[in-house]
């Protein structure tokens, strides 16, 4: 007999990559955000209009973004009350909701890095992985965005620019993981903690976001999870999510 | 005074066979007659208007908004990122639920043997078959990449060993409803063979060609009667649990996802039931139009029918609302947060209005209308009856899909759905389908003209003492 608990505790060592986000220090800047889209070719909304509904894109629910940040009011007016900014990405659950219902395969679990990869030439944009999603952090290119001169030279070598169609989701800058692989294992030894970050850790100018090795009991980010008064969002479900939030503290 | 008594008895015969089609036979020759004219009946300048209109509404809407969405992307379409299915999934729905009836009524009233059902097998068939047709373009219309979609989605062989993901709803989905349009395709195939022959024999020039390459070489022998009942009753019985699985399957799109108003247990046979109530509801249309503008169809199609097809929609219309009552109580009960959020949206929410319209028009105006005989054998009031109970199903698989999906986990991402080129393109479906369904009751014939004469032979009056008893023999 497996006793639940069991299972849990399994679940839990399953992962490789984890990230903190102190949502006390988290100032809002929004400087993640950028951070993110150019490095993983993000496109640029900007002003594009749908006549169907005769609303800018970013006023509908079309924004792209792999990273949010999210806001919230308590409480009835006069008495209201701003919740701390929460910036909101891919969870990299363990047991993520998005990667069955996919069709075609297209979004799919890594056994080397235990991250949600999206493989973008199998999708066929059926978006149940985004229906799926109980974070909703998965963005679909509703349109061939523009890229006006000269940002086409801003683009990271390292991604797939999407077309449209397509759905996309942070990946835990995997480019930047494997860079970093890559390089220490030409000099013969292990990724050190600290030696690379994500992108929008490394843009945070508070410190907010700390990314590293979950499965290290050394690294920082692993230590500062098993903290213990951390949350991760809708654990409940079952997702196992990579993420954990420091609120309130 | 014995005289009295037999005049009672003959005017009950007579009004019996006045109101039974089955009771009412008429000479061979002059049945298969009545067919062939009311397909061969030379098409009057009102049909030709009919499609001309309908033709542009599927170029406007099929071709010309489809190949834009493909061309540019979808945000033509009202989606958006809590919705990310709208319509397009509504009408596949919708179109799936359409296609039940024929089954229903070709395949279990005929093993069940209702007798009625002889006359109308065929037009029912063939509206699962352009049902199908509609439904699988809705799906197609709604996927990103349109060009890709056969080609991850098809199961075959490949070098690097990649197959569709059949842990997916949607993967089941392409295998059942792939099945289901074969299956059914074949099973509108088989019993038409008889009457192609029939036409054969009928016609000259390129008809004759064509229904003598599609009648196959049937000549009416005892040995290939007997081989067709044979395929007959086995895809009769085989296409009914495709039928309840397929829109099981469909339902579990929806079921089988972790979203507050979706994982609930009692999908399937929800929307199997809602499938019919729609069904139902299009059938009566479609043979009250039969009826009303093809030649002959007055004998063939008769109150009786719509009397006993509104009986069956007034059980199905209670079995929805039993099970609507079911799958919101126990959501409610349950007290998930979310979900209370989400049942007060569907009630109190900007499109609240469709899930009061589709309490009244599926529930409230059948039981009002149905229950009485003289109604319901009114082509006119059980087909407006049928109209609304499809727009009341429409409304419902809306406030299930792109409203149901506007209220998720994450309150940061909420936005209401509006439809955009969803909508020319799902009238374009229905232009199509009611296209297709003209064109082709020009090309095969409507009323399956062997089952009636079947069904008229084994049908006698008996006498037992003073009464006279209607008996039904056992053919097969």
């Amino acid at each position: 007999m497996i006793r639940p608990d069991e299972i849990k505790m399994s679940a839990e060592e399953s992962g490789k990559w984890g990230m903190v986000i102190d949502q006390d220090l988290c100032t809002g800047c929004q400087a993640c955000v950028a951070a993110c889209s150019m490095e993983n070719n993000v496109p640029f909304v900007g002003d594009a209009f749908s006549p169907s509904n005769g609303e800018v894109d970013i006023n509908y629910g079309r924004s792209l973004h792999w990273i949010r940040i999210e806001r919230f009011w308590e409480g009835e007016y006069p008495e209201v009350k701003m919740t701390p900014h929460q910036p909101m990405m891919c969870q990299q659950c363990g047991e993520a909701p998005c990667e069955p219902v996919c069709p075609a395969f297209a979004t799919v679990h890594s056994e080397a890095e235990q991250l949600n990869l999206m493989v973008y030439n199998r999708c066929i944009g059926t978006r149940y992985c985004g229906n799926n999603c109980p974070y909703q952090v998965r963005s679909f290119n509703w349109r061939d965005y523009e890229r006006p001169e000269p940002l086409p030279n801003q683009l990271n070598p390292d991604v797939t620019v999407r077309r449209r169609g397509v759905m996309e989701k942070c990946t835990f800058c995997i480019q930047r993981i494997h860079k970093a692989q890559d390089a220490a294992k030409a000099e013969g030894r292990e990724v050190a903690d600290g030696e690379f970050t994500t992108a929008c850790a490394q843009a945070c100018p508070a410190n907010a976001i700390v990314f590293g090795r979950i499965d290290n009991p050394e690294s920082l980010v692993s230590q500062l999870a098993h903290q213990g008064h951390g949350v991760k969002h809708l654990e409940e479900l079952g997702t196992q999510p990579h993420v954990t939030y420091f609120k309130g503290g | 005074m014995s005289d009295n008594k037999h005049k009672a008895e003959h005017s009950h015969e007579e009004h019996l066979r006045e109101k039974h089609l089955m009771l009412d036979p008429l000479p061979r020759g002059r049945m298969n007659e009545m067919v062939m004219e009311s397909m061969m009946e030379p098409p009057t300048w009102k049909f030709w208007a009919i499609i001309v209109v309908l033709a542009g509404i599927v170029a406007y809407g099929l071709v010309y908004t489809w190949a834009k969405v493909i061309a540019e992307g979808l945000y033509l379409a009202g989606i958006n990122r809590p919705s990310y299915w709208g319509v397009f999934i509504v009408n596949t729905v919708f179109w799936i639920g359409i296609s039940h009836a024929g089954t229903f009524i070709s395949a279990i009233l005929r093993v069940f043997k209702a007798e009625f059902r002889r006359p109308f097998t065929r037009a029912a068939e063939l509206m699962t078959t352009f049902g199908l047709i509609q439904a699988g373009m809705s799906i197609f219309m709604h996927i990103g990449r349109v060009w890709l979609g056969l080609y991850w989605l098809m199961p075959y062989p490949n070098q690097r060993m990649m197959w569709p993901n059949l842990h997916s709803p949607l993967a089941w989905d392409v295998l059942a409803i792939t099945t289901y349009v074969l299956g059914s395709t074949m099973y509108l195939f088989l019993p038409l063979i008889p009457d192609l022959a029939m036409a054969r024999d009928r016609t000259t020039g390129w008809r004759k060609i064509l229904y003598k390459t599609l009648a196959l070489g049937f000549r009416g022998t005892e040995g290939e009667w007997a081989h067709l009942r044979n395929a007959m009753n086995i895809f009769a019985f085989a296409i009914i649990p495709v039928m309840f699985s397929v829109h099981t399957i469909v339902s579990w799109d929806f079921a089988a996802a972790t979203r507050p108003g979706w994982s609930s247990t009692i999908f399937g046979p929800y929307f199997v039931v809602g499938a019919l109530h729609s069904g139902m509801g299009a059938v009566i249309i479609v043979l009250a139009i039969i009826r009303s503008t093809m030649k002959h169809m007055k004998y063939f199609i008769r109150p009786e029918h719509f009397d006993a097809i509104g009986k069956l929609m007034l059980i199905i219309s209670m079995a929805w609302a039993y099970f609507f009552f079911n799958d919101y109580i126990v959501q409610w009960y349950g007290g998930d947060k979310w979900t209370q959020i989400l049942l007060h949206y569907h009630e109190a929410g900007p499109y609240g209005w469709m899930w009061f319209a589709m309490l009244i028009v599926n529930v409230a105006v059948p039981w009002a209308v149905l229950w009485n005989q003289k109604w319901r054998s009114n082509p006119l009031i059980v087909s407006i009856v049928g109209f609304l109970i499809n727009i009341g199903m429409w409304f419902e698989r809306f406030i299930i899909v792109p409203v149901t999906l506007t209220i998720n986990r994450a309150p940061f991402t909420w936005q209401q759905y509006e439809p955009g080129a969803e909508m020319p393109m799902g009238i374009g479906t229905m232009a199509f389908f009611i296209l297709l369904y003209m064109l082709s009751s020009k090309l095969i014939p409507l009323i399956p003209v062997w089952e009636v004469e079947e069904g008229q032979m084994a049908h006698e009056f008996k006498k037992f003492g003073r009464e006279t008893v209607v008996s039904v023999s056992e053919l097969e």
